[in-house]
């Protein structure tokens, strides 16, 4: 398929292979974190005043979706400040490569392994997500116990074992940057064969081999291999999107796992903040009450229960309508790339929804960040609440639509016929109408 | 390595920078504010006014500097003419409150913002030179030694719709102590209603012409200002509890237990601070429940609330004046009357 090697460019090539950009940016989202860590404790308890909420929650939340996974998949993750501190520590220094400095440089349990713990965590996320999303201080202790635990966790594991096993925006991204138009690969398999060194395996972060990826899940987009390639072997592609999903790549169970937390996850947050019912809101807020257990175990059930049942029926139907013989757990795994622009497009769907009816509140808590009635850029009083556009509206249609068509078009890649397709397919338009009812209905 | 340090102290600039934002912004800002007191509005539930009680000195100003953490509140001064300001949340309003006369005041939320509302109040004590302010006269149910928590209901109602100005008719055949200020006082319309049926000089008048003529001396004891006085602040302070109607379906009480004179009294523990115990206002519009109130009684319910029930006290906060308009105002629910329509 056509590939765009972006380091064909000496321009581009000097960029991704300097450590100052990367590094100015991390360091800016670095300060940025911690300031939003003090907005969050000592600010503003209302959340529409509070840097916190509105940086963490609109503002980043909604360009993760709508901008850096759409157009660069884990891009995010090439600036993300939460591993900066220990990598410090681990590397001896801030421009540093891998591996010169302190750490106990343990591997990660075996038994732990995969995306389980990330899809474990966004499960915690959704159940809590009410009070953290409105809470200005709930979601600074969030962030705070976040960096720290991943600060802790680099002293004894090696490389990135938080990013990869238990941040669970890491895995949103990851599951997502399959879909996602950037790719680190290498350009020419023989160089590779032939270095016996595989400097770029000892730089990455991410644990990752870049001769082996097939998949972007797990490529955080560090540039840390094409800094070392002796051979200037790294290409770092523009590609169509969702090149990773067909039925060449290999897939664990426990994508599809995470993939189906994120569509219970999508399902449940639209309900919740964007459905007419008020009751399900206030249970979902009113944590450790009757009505959050219920809503909880409404939602674990759904998460866990219903959908998984769902998805299994549907791939089990799919073999039986297939010769081939293949076990249910391999082809649970194997679909779960049905999942990726299924979910995907629903969460774009669901971030449109609100992202224009409340980005008006972001030039006022940077005019007033802790909401103290400071002044700073003028915006302070400028917020107005948006109302949801017909353009909108159309929009989230088209989203899902597009979801829709391309999560049949990958279930007829991997399955090879349509017969075998259509209960994958049938699924994904399952899930797609109920959004549909959610967001518009 | 010299670029290792160049990017270790760009790092810790930054997040200086990052820290030093909220501290020096507070420090620069406050610089200018010295003498202001900034005072946060939540719901009681959330910990009510952050400061409940303020010290001021007669004619120096008081600056308040005022935001709500949670929903919109409103601030006033009981017993004053100075105007009320609303805190809605999350943005900061100011005011300056001058008191000429020393003495204890309250302040108070105008703005209901949950079932606790009332509990929201404060004391602002001016000391200095001055008058005083004027001690209330004890309540008349207190001198009269009026049962408050024990109203009685009566069994002889109106029949049909009275009408005052019918009953103007007959104010000549009226006793000297029927339309004796005294009487109208301590009197409710049943009792009085029932003396003047006594009456041999009335004997010629029906049942219903003698409600008409209660309800005459009721009226002339108000007049059309002071009635449309005490609707507002029946609306403002009331209705949200009494309902607007006076039938005790407010929204604030639409899910508590209807009121059961069996449990009206203050030895239940009832009227805890979530608001459990509380039961709904008795219906004023039914007349066997308010026309064997007297004025005297319901002034008292008023200045000292009611007990357990969830019925504030509003002593510190209206004038004689205002209770007496808002109690002229009630009766027009037992009479029937349907309130002016020309205040919104």
């Amino acid at each position: 398929m056509v590939r765009l090697d972006l380091t064909r460019y000496p321009w581009a090539l000097s960029i991704l292979r300097n450590r100052w950009p990367q590094f100015l940016l991390r360091a800016v989202t670095l300060a940025g974190f911690v300031f939003t860590i003090l907005t969050g404790l000592f600010g503003s308890v209302v959340g529409s005043h509070n840097f916190a909420i509105i940086f963490v929650w609109i503002a980043w939340w909604t360009a993760l979706k709508l901008f850096f996974i759409p157009f660069g998949g884990r891009s995010w993750c090439s600036i993300c400040p939460i591993p900066m501190p220990g990598e410090w520590l681990q590397n001896g220094g801030i421009l540093m490569p891998r591996g010169k400095g302190f750490g106990l440089n343990k591997r990660w349990p075996k038994a732990l392994r995969g995306s389980w713990l990330q899809a474990g965590g966004f499960l915690l996320i959704g159940l809590f997500g009410a009070l953290t999303l409105t809470s200005a201080s709930v979601t600074a202790f969030v962030l705070l116990f976040i960096i720290v635990l991943a600060f802790v966790l680099s002293l004894v594991f090696e490389r990135r074992s938080f990013c990869n096993y238990l941040c669970p925006i890491g895995g949103f991204t990851g599951l997502y940057a399959q879909a996602g138009p950037v790719e680190v690969r290498v350009k020419d398999a023989e160089v590779c064969a032939s270095h016996a060194e595989k400097t770029c395996y000892t730089a990455c972060p991410w644990g990752q081999f870049p001769l082996a990826l097939k998949s972007s899940a797990n490529c955080g987009l560090c540039m840390e291999c094409l800094r070392v390639c002796p051979s200037d072997n790294i290409a770092v592609n523009l590609r169509p999107w969702g090149s990773d999903l067909g039925p060449k790549t290999k897939h664990r169970l426990d994508e599809a796992f995470l993939g189906l937390i994120m569509l219970a996850s999508v399902l449940v947050d639209s309900a919740v903040f964007l459905g007419p019912w008020g009751q399900i809101k206030s249970a979902a807020y009113a944590i450790g009450s009757t009505p959050w257990f219920i809503f909880a175990g409404v939602f674990l059930f759904a998460a866990l229960v219903i959908l998984p049942g769902l998805y299994a029926g549907a791939v089990k139907l799919s073999m039986l309508m297939g010769s081939s013989r293949t076990t249910l757990r391999k082809s649970l795994a194997k679909y779960s790339q049905v999942l990726v622009p299924l979910g995907l497009m629903a969460w774009i769907a669901f971030t449109i929804s609100f992202a224009f009816a409340k980005f008006s509140y972001v030039l006022p808590v940077i005019s007033d960040p802790l909401g103290w009635g400071w002044n700073l850029i003028g915006y302070s009083n400028s917020a107005w609440v948006g109302q949801s556009t017909s353009i909108s509206l159309l929009l989230q249609v088209v989203m899902l639509a597009v979801g829709l068509a391309w999560s049949s078009r990958v279930a007829l890649r991997v399955s090879g016929t349509h017969r075998q397709a259509l209960p994958l397919v049938t699924f994904s338009g399952i899930f797609s109408f109920s959004m549909l009812w959610l967001l518009i209905g | 390595m010299k670029k290792e340090f160049l990017a270790r102290i760009l790092v810790i600039l930054f997040i200086l920078i990052a820290v030093a934002i909220p501290f020096a912004g507070q420090w620069l800002f406050s610089r200018n504010r010295i003498n202001t007191i900034e005072l946060h509005a939540r719901m009681p539930e959330n910990g009510g006014w952050s400061i409940e009680r303020i010290d001021a000195v007669v004619d120096e100003p008081i600056h308040l500097r005022m935001t709500s953490d949670d929903v919109v509140h409103g601030i006033a001064i009981g017993k004053s003419d100075l105007p009320g300001v609303d805190i809605y949340p999350g943005e900061f309003v100011e005011t300056t409150f001058v008191f000429d006369q020393p003495g204890q005041y309250t302040f108070y939320c105008t703005r209901w913002c949950g079932p606790n509302h009332w509990r929201m109040r404060g004391t602002i004590d001016v000391s200095g030179e001055g008058r005083p302010l004027q001690p209330e006269p004890q309540p008349l149910f207190v001198t009269l030694d009026i049962d408050i928590d024990s109203p009685p209901i009566v069994e002889t109602v109106p029949t049909e719709q009275v009408s005052a100005e019918r009953g103007a008719n007959f104010a000549s055949l009226l006793p000297t102590y029927a339309i004796d200020r005294t009487t109208y006082l301590s009197t409710s319309p049943a009792v009085l209603w029932m003396r003047l049926r006594a009456e041999s000089a009335l004997f010629s008048l029906s049942d219903q012409d003698i409600w008409d003529a209660v309800a005459w001396i009721w009226q002339r004891q108000t007049t059309p200002e002071n009635l449309e006085n005490g609707q507002r602040l029946y609306a403002e302070n009331c209705a949200a509890c009494h309902g607007e109607t006076g039938k005790g379906d407010g929204v604030m009480v639409r899910n508590n237990p209807v009121w059961d004179p069996g449990n009206h009294n203050m030895d239940k523990s009832s009227g805890s601070f979530t608001g459990e115990g509380f039961v709904r206002p008795r219906d004023s519009s039914d007349p066997k429940n308010l026309l064997g109130t007297s004025p005297a009684l319901l002034e008292g319910k008023i200045i000292r609330g009611g007990m357990g029930t969830g019925m504030p006290y509003w002593g510190p906060i209206f004038t004689s004046q205002q209770i007496e308009n808002l109690v002229s105002y009630l009766f027009n629910f037992a009479w029937g009357f349907t309130p002016n329509e020309n205040l919104d």
